[in-house]
């Protein structure tokens, strides 16, 4: 960097915006107040900060999130004390969970203020411990540069995760000398290990052995930017794919080899390969419960690899035979290496029979959907068209619900970072707000959001700093008029007793509020969609306006289910096809 | 349930006994017994946690306390190859006449006594923690009226230290 190691006089804020841009951030997302007030200062005369103000801290956090997941950069937000601070809680919790990189700054009061329940102070280094990889607390203007360093350091080195920095006042308004670069010291943390020869030799011997092996990618696939790598490894072994909710896009969809999603939505494919392994070989996954339904059941008859850079998730949820601790990305090319040498050495891997079983179930029961009974339009439709016309290259975020399963099943991914969505919290609301970050990531992509009708409405504010800070995502909202995927539980194991899930959001209903005025006072382009006809010309019409968000109001129907579908708490042996159908999967004649 | 003694080396900084408890109760892990005192070098606690785990728990506990960035180093102070102890403070009811025969019971237990009234005596003994229990057992008789326990502490056995391993891989 330009600065001498005497360095340079300044204050603590002015050391955090030099620090932000010496680490290379480029765009962050803000809300100011009292106790971080300081450092707004030096920000607005940032010629290499772009920073944008949102309506809402959580707002700031899952925008953080998803320019973090779309780029593959650390995403920064910037906010203030106490309710700053909480109001990000859900959003930390959120990136914790699907292992995002994302760096969080807080106001706090000045430390002689520390413990008396001053003004907008809220202990936020504790408040977050538990949903953070990190958090500190930045008490003097001479640990500003080397606390942010070893912050963004702890958020973009091993497996990724969000890291709060709380920036007491003192810090802020303290005197400092900057100099760059710093020495970051974090004695106890060590996150890199290359995978262990010897497993890698082991889990080779079981991978040549296996006749009925799937690949389980998850997640850490596409973090560690290994998505080539598996589908290297995939069509060196011809062994199928099946790509967690967090991995989709890692092996592009309609690859002979992949599967689809596993799990209580997964296709049937997916969910009875891995029931019917003979081996398992999870990369960067970390067996969630939504994956493996009842864990004592799932793939009962398969040994298991299990490569993650976290040790701490193998042997978790399930009991391992081949533990290797690693990058997805060393792993799988270290794998690759061993397994061709086999191959070379006369090794086989026939995987005739396990095929033609897969493809057999792959025929017999593809993803599909039936038309709603009701005359309404069919949300899996329109998930099947925005695919179809959404443009080249384009970039999907998702909410969590009906919309967010569909919009996993029914999108075609061809790259990693294409798609995401909140994995693990399933946070409703996640979607609007992280759609702002991907775009802000990607300007140059068309961001779609698909979104269901009660998200939108929980962080649906964002839209307005969409249409102020010229960020034309598109929003699809999978319009039900209820809280769908609750409604569907409902539905199947509540004697559809509708309790608390209508939204009356619908156009048959009060339709409170009207989506496509609510775009117009936000600034948005409104339109709406309720005929099957009129589907293709509605998304060519938002992807046709470019200078401004869109927000579609689709008007779905509501009783449209989500399948296939495990039962919570079911083994993934009792999948269903439709309500009442459970594949055939024992089948074995052709 | 087994019960596993864990010796971890910390970075002395504020909040750090928080987050190792933190983790433990997030975790659904049992601690039976915690205690945190300095070490020789001031930039580094030490932490003795007692944890109830079956094996395969207690390698998910080691897992999970390395992630935590504050800790440097993790070793289980296994029964054998360890000493253990822990300090008992008891209150005894005691007069003339039961006295003598507390007072025999704690130089059978190489005991002392640290504070006596006309009618209570306050003991102090430090061992294992079927020492304490036995001592306890026989003073039940005239009357506790009070006791308090510290946390277990445990060093390894033979000349190799902890903290200067965990220094060296610094």
């Amino acid at each position: 960097m330009a600065h001498s190691k005497a360095g340079e006089p300044m204050t603590g804020a002015q050391a955090i915006i030099r620090t932000l841009e010496a680490l290379g951030v480029t765009d962050m997302f803000v809300l100011p107040g009292g106790q971080i007030l300081p450092t707004f200062d030096p920000l607005f005369s940032s010629t290499k900060l772009r920073h944008i103000l949102v309506r809402h801290e959580q707002g700031a956090g899952h925008a953080a999130a998803g320019y973090a997941r779309a780029s593959g950069k650390v995403g920064v937000c910037l906010v203030t004390s106490g309710p700053g601070g909480t109001n990000l809680v859900t959003a930390l919790a959120d990136a914790y969970m699907d292992s995002v990189p994302v760096v969080a700054i807080t106001g706090q009061v000045p430390i002689s203020s520390l413990g008396t329940d001053a003004f907008q102070e809220s202990d936020i280094v504790g408040v977050t411990m538990p949903v953070t990889k990190h958090s500190m607390m930045v008490t003097s203007a001479d640990q500003v540069a080397p606390s942010l360093a070893a912050a963004f350091e702890i958020a973009s080195t091993g497996r990724p995760g969000p890291v709060l920095v709380d920036m007491t006042k003192t810090a802020q308004s303290g005197q400092t000398v900057f100099s760059w670069p710093v020495k970051v010291d974090l004695p106890g943390y060590r996150p890199v290990a290359k995978p262990s020869a010897k497993k890698i030799q082991e889990a080779a011997d079981l991978i040549v052995r296996a006749r009925r092996p799937v690949i389980l990618a998850g997640g850490g696939v596409t973090i560690a930017g290994a998505a080539q790598d598996l589908v290297d490894f995939a069509e060196l072994t011809g062994i199928p794919v099946a790509t967690t909710l967090n991995a989709r896009g890692a092996i592009p969809d309609g690859h002979r080899l992949s599967l689809g999603m596993p799990g209580m939505h997964g296709t049937v494919q997916s969910v009875l390969a891995l029931q019917r392994a003979d081996l398992v070989i999870a990369v960067g996954a970390r067996f969630d419960d939504r994956v493996t339904g009842k864990v004592s059941s799932f793939a009962p008859g398969a040994k298991t690899i299990h490569a993650d850079i976290d040790p701490a998730e193998i042997g978790k949820n399930r009991a391992v035979d081949v533990p290797i601790v690693g990058d997805a990305k060393d792993v799988l090319q270290e794998l690759g290496k061993t397994v061709a040498e086999r191959l070379v050495a006369g090794a086989t891997i026939d995987l005739t029979a396990w095929w033609r079983q897969i493809d057999s179930w792959r025929k017999t029961y593809p993803l599909g959907y039936a038309q709603p009974s009701d005359g309404r339009l069919a949300p899996q439709y329109i998930i099947e068209r925005l695919a179809e016309l959404a443009g080249p290259n384009p970039v999907f975020v998702a909410g969590v619900g009906q919309h967010q399963m569909w919009a996993s099943q029914f999108l075609k991914f061809s790259y990693p970072r294409q798609w995401q969505s909140s994995g693990g919290l399933g946070t409703m609301g996640y979607g609007v707000p992280a759609a702002m970050g991907a775009q802000v990531a990607r300007p140059d992509a068309t961001v779609w959001c698909i979104d269901g009708d009660g998200c939108f409405q929980m962080t649906g504010q964002e839209m307005v700093t969409c249409a102020l800070n010229h960020i034309p995502i598109k929003v699809a909202i999978i319009n039900n008029s209820s809280l769908g995927m609750v409604r569907q539980w409902q539905t199947l194991f509540y004697g559809s007793r509708y309790s608390d899930t209508d939204l009356n959001t619908g156009d048959d209903t009060q339709m409170i509020p009207d989506f496509v005025k609510l775009a117009e006072a936000m600034g948005c382009v409104g339109l709406r969609c309720a005929k099957a006809e009129d589907v293709d010309g509605t998304i060519k019409q938002a992807n046709s306006i470019t200078d401004k968000p869109v927000i579609v109001d689709f008007q779905v129907s509501r009783d449209a289910m989500v399948w296939p579908m495990v039962a919570a708490g079911a083994s993934n042996d009792e999948i269903q096809y439709a309500r009442g159908t459970a594949p055939v999967w024992d089948d074995e004649k052709n | 349930m087994s019960q596993h003694t864990l010796s971890v080396l910390v970075e002395n900084r504020p909040g750090v006994l928080a987050r190792v408890a933190a983790l433990f109760s997030r975790r659904n892990f049992n601690i039976a017994s915690l205690a945190v005192g300095p070490t020789e070098h001031e930039s580094i606690s030490r932490i003795t946690v007692v944890a109830d785990a079956e094996d395969t728990p207690l390698e998910q506990i080691t897992k999970q306390l390395n992630k935590l960035v504050n800790v440097l180093k993790i070793v289980e102070l296994e029964d054998t190859a360890s000493v253990k102890r822990e300090l008992l403070l008891v209150k005894v009811r005691a007069d003339a006449q039961t006295r003598g025969q507390i007072i025999e019971v704690v130089n059978l237990f190489r005991a002392s006594v640290v504070d006596v009234a006309p009618d209570s005596l306050v003991i102090e003994v430090t061992g294992s923690g079927q020492k304490l229990e036995a001592m306890m057992s026989m003073l039940d008789q005239y009357g506790i009226r009070e006791f308090v326990k510290s946390g277990v502490v445990g060093i390894a056995r033979g000349p190799r230290s902890m903290t200067d391993k965990a220094l060296a891989s610094r």
